[in-house]
Parts: structure tokens; C-alpha cells; sequence
């Protein structure tokens, strides 16, 4: 009885109320693209149109007078000093990210273990390199492995260890970059390592007790499942920031000793910029986007659900 | 006393938890303290050389005798007062502020507006553009550096701080945007139509509604895009050459280093004092920092 009604009275009443919907909707997606315009401005005017042109400023000669192909790319691949430096930038982010997930999550634990009143003070004290500059902590690094001052070798001498040439050894160089680049962000993985353990409902570790599951199990078996998009997501992403680092070598080191411990990013600089070959610059930061193009897909398959709710 | 005893009975009564349970427990604590204790010193100690340095004088920085951990022949402000006196570094910081305010506005603006739009109004491509805020985010400054070389050449901005005005902004407006997004996504739509009712225009519900109760979002974003614009090292150093237009980082790391002898006290100190606006900025605001920082990422 009452379907028919509605049936009856359904077309008569959308008519009016579509075409202000129409309206409505069009002038919402009007001033929505008017809202948007700025930043689609940035992106495309300092992003992706940089990026192409990069491509483009890649295949051509030193003085950018003729057109060149691959060969800026091929003539990377074949220097020694270059091969250095894919694998110590590989190395790097490598090392670097898994001390700093490392750090991160025990720090994070340690943190979750205490009492809630004391943890905001813990946790801000060990935020401190995160918040510095890194160029400016950099700084102070440099002068604690300063040869003849270096306070560091001192504590090794008063310990009776031998003291170590930081910054002029090879091993010990990129020892110490990687050192300074885990210093400065593993108080990031920290804070998103700590925010995922305070994300997991107590309820699940409290069945586990009931099961009677040790430390351990409870760690295996609710702590790391629950935790494993986030750790995975942050390494992803701190792969890519740590592979395209440049403070901390560029303060440190400049590359050296013999340009063993140049990542791209500062090779670029040197051998692009700095020597007036901006088309080899190009070529050398390129270098560095399959990685992030790969990287870029996986973490977006984990971000995309968020894109979607909109 | 007695509360804490009728609770442990209860507990006991309930599961049982015995005592090597607690005395784990206990030792998990120390553990804990443990652990912090040796992060903190790992975390701290450099900041604290840098801090004893500054105050020390040249000539106890030159001593190869002395403790270098401790200032023992006497504190000096003598690297301060310097500084801010007889170098370039006032110039440095006045611009890093001009630049970082300008930054800072300019990336708000684009971010606040574009997170509404794509947010609450709905047109052809928001969702794919969503995902290109986000994968903007993702290219790292040290790949444009190159390529923006010549654009800001081209426009004339080379050696003024007016290029990292316009460079900066490729780093900020993604993640602000981002942010921006997930606590405007997050506010319910019965506020809009409401709103809406009352006949308020798309400004007016973006001003009176959308950021007074995203306003923890506005802090995490404003911070973000203050923090980098006052921490960017690489877009400088290749940019700027002039002592006038040059900014914290870069005047810190190479003009002071110039000269044969290294002035460690003036070094640290000058390094110290550059550092010291965000440190503060996040003694006060670090919460909300951490929040938007966060949400995006467990929320997901």
C-alpha cells in the first residue's frame, strides 16, 4: 500500500532538488579546483616539472650545448669513484635504517614499560637530536672525532682502548656517518614505534596472559603483527630519506676519505654543481629515483586506503 | 597502602599471578630504566659537548691537558657575545626568519585550502590528486636541487633568499597538505550540512568550523613547515654565496669555518643558538607535533 505512494510522489519531488543538486554540485567542484589551483601549482611547477626537466638536463653535454642520450649515465657507471658510491649509498641507507628501526623499537619498549607519568619526560629527552638541525648537530660531531681534539679518543684513552681516526680511516668514516645518521633519526622511529604500541588494545594482551603466554609469545604473537604495518611503512620511508641524505656527509666528511664515503646526493654537488657540470648532476641524483619510484609503490599500496576514504 | 594490597589480592584471586610473575615484572622496570638510561646518554651527549664547549675558553679548547667533557679554568660568553656582535651571524638569523615566516604563511594557505577542497568537495581527479600530494612528499630535496638550480637561476632569484621562499614549499605543502587532509577527513559531516543550513559560504565554514576543530592538525602542520624551512641545509648551500642573504645552516656550517684555525667556542655556539628556536618551539608544542605525525600513520 504505501510503495505505490512513494513511487507516485518520488519523481515529482527529485526534478526541483536535482537541478539544485546540479548546481550545487557544480559550484562545489568549481571552488574546489579554484581551492586546490595553488597547490596543484607547486606540485606541477616545482616538482614535476623539475623532475622532467632533470631527465632532459641528464642527457645533455657539460655545457649543455648538444644532446647526449645516456651517455652522462654511462660514463657513471664505468668510474670507479661512482661504484663507490652506489654501494656506499646502498650501504648506508642499509645499515643506517636497521640500526635506527633497531634503536627506535627497543627504545620504544623501554619507554612503553615504565610508568605513563614519567614517559612524556623520557620521551622528550631522547627527542633532542630529531629536533636539532642536522647540519648544526652535524657540527658538533665533527668536532667530538676532531683528530687532535677529539673527546671521544679521549674516553678511549682513559679507558685504555686505542684511540680511532674517525673521519681519515675508511671503515671508521662511513662508521661514523652512519653513527651520526642513526643518531639523528632514531627518535623518529621511536615516536611511531611507541604511538603503534599504545594503539594495541590492552584486551588482546590480557587474553594472552590468560593463555598464559610468556614475554616472548606475547611479542611474536600480538606485539609484531600488530605493529607490522607501521614498522613498514617507517622503514620504507626512512630508506628513502636516508638514501637521500646529504647533511651529515656534507658536514662531516665532504665524501671523504678518498670519496668512500660520497652518497649521491653529495656527489652530485661535488661533481655536478660545484664543478659546473649541472647535466652530470642531474644524471647522479637520477640515480636515485628507481629505488624511490620503487619504494613509492609499496608504501602507497599501505597509504592508499586512506586516499580512498575520501 | 591497603588499596593497593586489596587490589593485588584481587588480582591474585583472579588470574593468579604469582610471584615470579611480579618479580619479572620488576625486573622489566629496571630493565627499562636501564635502557633509557643508556639511550638518554647516547641521545644527550653530543648537544652537552657542543653546550660545555661554548662556554669554555679558547684557551682551555686549545689545552690537550684538560678534561674535555668538563669546563674546569673558567666560563667564559665570550663565543656569544661574538657572535652576535662582531660577525654576520645576526644577518643569518634575521633572514632565516624572514624566510622561514614567508614559508610558513605561504605553505599554510596552499595547504589549508587545498585539504578542504580535496577533502569536502568532491570533483573529477581529487582522489588521484590525493595520491600525488602524497607521492610529492616522497621525492626527496636532494633529487630537485639539480634541475631547481636552474630554474631559480633562470628566474633571476640566484644569491637571494627569495629562491628558498620558493623552493622550500616543495617539501612543506605536500605533508602539510596531508595532514591537513586526514583531520579535515576526520571532522563529521553533520558539522558541514549544519553549516550549510545556517547558510555559511565554503571560507566561512572553512574558517569558523573546519579550523577551529582542526586546530591541533593546524599546529602539526605549522611546525612541520616551520621545522624544515629552518633546518634546510641543501637548497642554500647550492643557491646562496652572500654573506647578506645567507641563512642560519649554511652561514653557520661553512662561513665560520673559514679562516686556517677552527673557533670550536664560536662554532658550538653559533650552532647552539640556531638550533635553539626549534628546540623551544618544541619544548612547548611537542605533543601536538607528535599527534599529527602520528594519526596519519596508525589511522591507515
Amino acid at each position: 500500500m504505501a510503495a505505490p505512494a512513494i513511487d507516485v510522489s518520488a519523481p515529482a519531488l527529485p526534478r526541483p532538488a536535482a537541478g539544485g543538486l546540479k548546481r550545487l554540485l557544480r559550484r562545489k567542484s568549481t571552488v574546489g579546483v579554484l581551492m586546490v589551483a595553488p597547490l596543484l601549482a607547486v606540485i606541477l611547477g616545482l616538482v614535476a616539472y623539475p623532475g622532467v626537466y632533470a631527465m632532459f638536463l641528464s642527457m645533455l653535454n657539460k655545457t649543455e650545448t648538444a644532446f647526449v642520450g645516456l651517455r652522462n649515465f654511462e660514463f657513471l657507471l664505468r668510474r670507479d669513484t661512482f661504484q663507490d658510491v652506489v654501494f656506499q649509498s646502498v650501504m648506508f641507507a642499509l645499515v643506517a635504517v636497521v640500526g635506527k628501526a633497531l634503536i627506535g623499537f627497543i627504545a620504544a619498549h623501554a619507554v612503553n614499560a615504565i610508568p605513563t607519568r614519567g614517559q612524556r619526560k623520557w620521551r622528550g629527552m631522547m627527542l633532542v637530536p630529531w629536533v636539532i638541525p642536522p647540519a648544526l648537530s652535524t657540527l658538533g660531531w665533527w668536532w667530538l672525532f676532531e683528530p687532535t681534539y677529539s673527546s671521544l679518543n679521549w674516553l678511549l684513552d682513559k679507558a685504555g682502548l686505542t684511540q680511532i681516526a674517525w673521519l681519515s680511516e675508511i671503515f671508521w668514516a662511513r662508521f661514523s656517518v652512519i653513527l651520526v645518521n642513526i643518531w639523528v633519526g632514531a627518535p623518529f622511529f621511536l615516536i611511531m614505534y611507541l604511538a603503534a604500541l599504545k594503539s594495541i588494545p590492552e584486551e588482546l594482551y590480557e587474553a594472552a596472559s590468560i593463555d598464559g603466554a610468556s614475554a616472548w609469545q606475547k611479542m611474536i604473537h600480538v606485539t609484531l603483527p600488530m605493529m607490522r604495518n607501521i614498522i613498514a611503512i617507517t622503514v620504507l620511508f626512512s630508506i628513502i630519506v636516508t638514501l637521500a641524505n646529504f647533511d651529515i656527509v656534507r658536514v662531516l666528511t665532504q665524501g671523504n676519505p678518498l670519496g668512500k664515503t660520497h652518497l649521491f646526493a653529495t656527489y652530485a654537488m661535488r661533481y655536478g654543481l660545484e664543478s659546473g657540470n649541472i647535466p652530470l648532476g642531474a644524471a647522479v641524483s637520477l640515480f636515485m629515483f628507481p629505488v624511490l619510484a620503487i619504494l613509492a609503490f609499496v608504501i602507497l599500496r599501505n597509504v592508499r586506503r586512506r586516499a580512498m576514504e575520501l | 597502602m591497603a588499596r593497593t594490597g586489596a587490589a593485588a589480592a584481587g588480582a591474585s584471586g583472579i588470574f593468579g599471578l604469582p610471584a615470579s610473575r611480579r618479580r619479572d615484572r620488576r625486573w622489566a622496570l629496571v630493565a627499562a630504566y636501564f635502557a633509557l638510561g643508556v639511550f638518554v646518554v647516547f641521545f644527550l651527549f653530543p648537544p652537552y659537548y657542543m653546550l660545555v664547549t661554548s662556554f669554555k675558553t679558547n684557551e682551555e679548547i686549545a689545552a690537550l691537558d684538560t678534561n674535555p667533557w668538563i669546563i674546569e679554568k673558567g666560563v667564559t660568553t665570550e663565543h656569544y657575545t661574538g657572535l652576535l656582535t662582531d660577525s654576520a651571524f645576526p644577518t643569518y638569523f634575521l633572514n632565516t626568519i624572514i624566510v622561514t615566516l614567508c614559508v610558513v604563511s605561504i605553505t599554510m594557505v596552499v595547504s589549508v585550502l587545498a585539504a578542504y577542497g580535496l577533502s569536502r568537495l568532491r570533483f573529477w581527479g581529487a582522489g588521484v590528486l590525493a595520491t600525488g600530494v602524497f607521492l610529492t612528499y616522497l621525492v626527496p630535496d636532494t633529487l630537485l636541487f639539480v634541475p631547481l638550480f636552474k630554474i631559480v637561476g633562470a628566474l633571476g632569484l640566484l644569491d637571494t633568499y627569495w629562491a628558498l621562499v620558493l623552493v622550500y614549499p616543495t617539501i612543506t605543502v605536500p605533508f602539510c597538505t596531508w595532514i591537513m587532509i586526514g583531520y579535515f577527513s576526520s571532522i563529521p559531516r553533520e558539522l558541514d550540512e549544519a553549516a550549510l543550513i545556517d547558510g555559511a559560504n565554503h571560507i566561512q565554514m572553512l574558517l569558523k568550523v573546519f579550523l577551529p576543530v582542526a586546530l591541533p592538525g593546524l599546529i602539526a602542520a605549522t611546525i612541520f613547515a616551520f621545522t624544515v624551512s629552518w633546518a634546510s641545509f641543501i637548497y642554500p648551500l647550492a643557491y646562496i654565496y652572500s654573506d647578506d642573504q645567507m641563512v642560519l645552516t649554511v652561514g653557520t656550517v661553512t662561513t665560520l669555518i673559514k679562516g686556517d684555525v677552527f673557533h670550536w667556542g664560536g662554532l658550538m655556539a653559533g650552532a647552539l643558538m640556531a638550533a635553539a628556536p626549534p628546540v623551544i618551539v618544541y619544548a612547548f608544542l611537542m605533543d601536538y607535533y607528535i599527534a599529527g605525525l602520528t594519526s596519519g600513520a596508525t589511522k591507515g
